[in-house]
């Protein structure tokens, strides 16, 4: 292959990522699931987020609720992935696993990617 | 106690320093040693002569050790073992009173036990193998600045190990050339680039014209990709207060994270920068420049597991500790066994992975490995499996070396490990399916599927020097 050119730009809003598995296309809903799989299987409190794109670099995007605390039900957890994003078709949906342990997140990833700004 | 008589003379060394019988106390520094003595000489009063010369002891008994109560501050030899593999080695468990150390300094724990002893006549090599801190001293100690968890707050970085690149050519560059390398592998998707070690302040790059275009090229990465971004700006210098001057102009600038060496700037030189980094809110980098001086030699010096140890209590976020599978040495377990000694609460005696004691780091944050030197993207699968989460995997020619540049090797490295994050999270073992998991993300990535056609080849297979001691080595 010849040499390609690197396509990022300031001024165009597809250049905007969203940290983990921003640089992988969306996942599908089998693929969503899997992770959601990886959260409950570290005992780890399932949460969502969302926000406008253009407010995505804020560490506070608004919740969702509460986080999900001591849920193992993968569909319950997947079903209020869907009630967001569905309440908020154009924005950022995440998931988060929180650690209470160490008082961290075992996982973090936006799986409804809203209209680049 | 009945009171002693001065004897002057020249006693062994094992009637005072070793005891067999001496049960340790949890406020005890345990140092464990492998010691190869002099021909003539035996196991136990070589294991007294290195107890003796760490601590209390002189060659010759003198009037004033009748004044203190030699018993309590000496230390002793408590314990021998064979070295497995080897006939002329053996293992020599010493215990030191709390009261020996000055609280809060490594530095004077260091001065102690590894001070006049190396050079002992007694014993023909000498290595420090591990040290076992008591929690009285841990938390004496400052430790890392942040710590991981704080790190990924601050930095917004979560579930996947983060990725940096040392910039390359290591001496030559101008400064504008220089941030020109940086920016494009921040643009391209890897959280952190890297001063090298030997960059400080030269005459072709001086560090203020360093530090004012790699901050340009962070500031304009983060704009372009939204994502958060550092360069490790290098604070290392000839004096002390020439390396605080370069922090305070780091910090001034906005910069999230500096770095230093902290064996080539000295312990209490590091120990300083460390606290000053929590007080400004600055991330600390460490590389271990020298390191290998002390710990490859297998009979000789100190292992790097100490080394390890002694700078999560100087203070550092990120330590270098080597890499298992790049150019650079490293046995595996024993890798394993010094990155859980960098970022867990906890770890346990473990002699399969060299570990000889427990060690309770108590509240003390933990310090990011980082695995640096001779990695491409085939080693990807290998190095998440390795690592996991908590560790900073970093690719020098790995990225610039890409056939289309920095950007694309910096995605080509993103794409990588995201798509192993994802798969080893899908329950795939990456070790073994490492290949088809990289293949099927560079349907998606160009910028990957020639990275990896660039690499595929390359591998480093020479023999570890400083390997665990184990039987029909």
């Amino acid at each position: 292959m010849s040499i390609q050119d690197y396509k990022s730009r300031l001024s165009d809003p597809a250049s905007r990522k969203m940290e983990t598995f921003s640089y992988l296309p969306p996942m599908t809903d089998d693929q969503i699931r899997k992770q959601v799989e990886w959260i409950v299987k570290h005992g780890w409190n399932p949460a969502v987020e969302h926000t406008e794109p253009e407010h995505a670099t804020s560490n506070y995007w608004y919740m969702w609720k509460l986080p999900m605390f001591g849920e193992t039900d993968v569909d319950a957890i997947l079903a209020e992935l869907k009630a967001c994003h569905e309440a908020n078709p154009g924005n950022h949906v995440r998931l988060i696993g929180y650690n209470n342990y160490t008082q961290s997140q075992g996982a973090n990833m936006v799986v409804y990617r809203g209209e680049a700004v | 106690m009945a009171a002693k008589k001065y004897d002057a003379g020249v006693k062994e060394y094992r009637s005072t320093y070793w005891e067999p019988e001496y049960s340790i106390k949890e406020s005890d520094v345990l140092a464990v040693f492998k010691v190869i003595p002099q021909p003539g000489v035996s196991r136990e009063e070589a294991a007294a002569a290195v107890a003796a010369e760490s601590s209390t002891g002189t060659w010759t008994t003198v009037w004033t050790d009748l004044l203190t109560d030699l018993d309590y501050y000496k230390g002793r030899a408590y314990a021998i073992e064979d070295v497995p593999g080897s006939d002329d080695a053996f293992y020599a468990f010493i215990a030191y009173p709390m009261d020996l150390f000055e609280e809060g300094s490594v530095v004077n724990v260091f001065t102690s036990i590894v001070g006049n002893v190396f050079g002992f006549k007694a014993v023909r090599s000498l290595r420090l193998e591990d040290v076992r801190f008591p929690l009285w001293f841990v938390t004496s100690c400052f430790g890392p600045p942040h710590g991981i968890n704080v790190e990924r707050d601050k930095m917004d970085k979560y579930g996947r190990p983060l990725l940096g690149c040392t910039i390359k050519p290591k001496l030559g560059l101008s400064a504008k050339n220089y941030g020109r390398a940086v920016y494009e592998v921040l643009r391209g998707g890897l959280d952190f680039s890297k001063d090298d070690e030997n960059v400080n302040s030269q005459p072709f790059m001086r560090w203020r014209d360093r530090f004012l275009f790699c901050q340009e090229a962070i500031d304009k990465a983060e704009a372009e990709t939204g994502e958060r971004k550092g360069h490790y700006m290098n604070v290392t210098a000839p004096t002390v207060e020439e390396m605080f001057k370069r922090a305070e102009f780091a910090k001034e600038i906005g910069t999230p994270i500096i770095m230093s060496d902290y064996l080539t700037i000295g312990w209490a030189a590091h120990n300083s920068l460390s606290k000053w980094c929590r007080d400004n809110g600055l991330l600390l980098h460490v590389h271990r420049a020298m390191h290998a001086v002390m710990d490859r030699n297998p009979n000789h010096g100190i292992n790097f597991r100490v080394l390890a140890k002694l700078l999560r209590l100087l203070g550092g976020d990120h330590l270098h500790s080597g890499t298992v599978v790049g150019k650079l040495e490293g046995d595996r377990a024993a890798t394993l066994g010094w990155i859980d000694l960098l970022r867990d609460r906890h770890v346990k005696e473990d002699r399969d992975r060299g570990i000889f004691f427990d060690q309770d780091w108590g509240a003390m944050p933990g310090v990011f490995p980082v695995a640096s030197g001779g990695i491409h993207v085939w080693h990807m699968p290998a190095l998440v499996s390795i690592f996991g989460n908590d560790s900073v995997l970093q690719f020098g020619g790995g990225t610039l070396g890409h056939p289309w540049g920095n950007a694309a090797g910096a995605a080509a490295n993103r794409v990588a490990l995201e798509a192993c994050v994802q798969a080893r999270n899908e329950g795939r073992e990456l070790e073994k399916e490492g290949k088809e998991i990289l293949t099927a993300a560079a349907q998606h990535s160009p910028e990957l599927k020639i990275a990896m056609e660039t690499w595929k080849e390359i591998k480093f297979e020479f023999d570890t020097v400083d390997k665990l001691d184990t039987q029909h080595r």
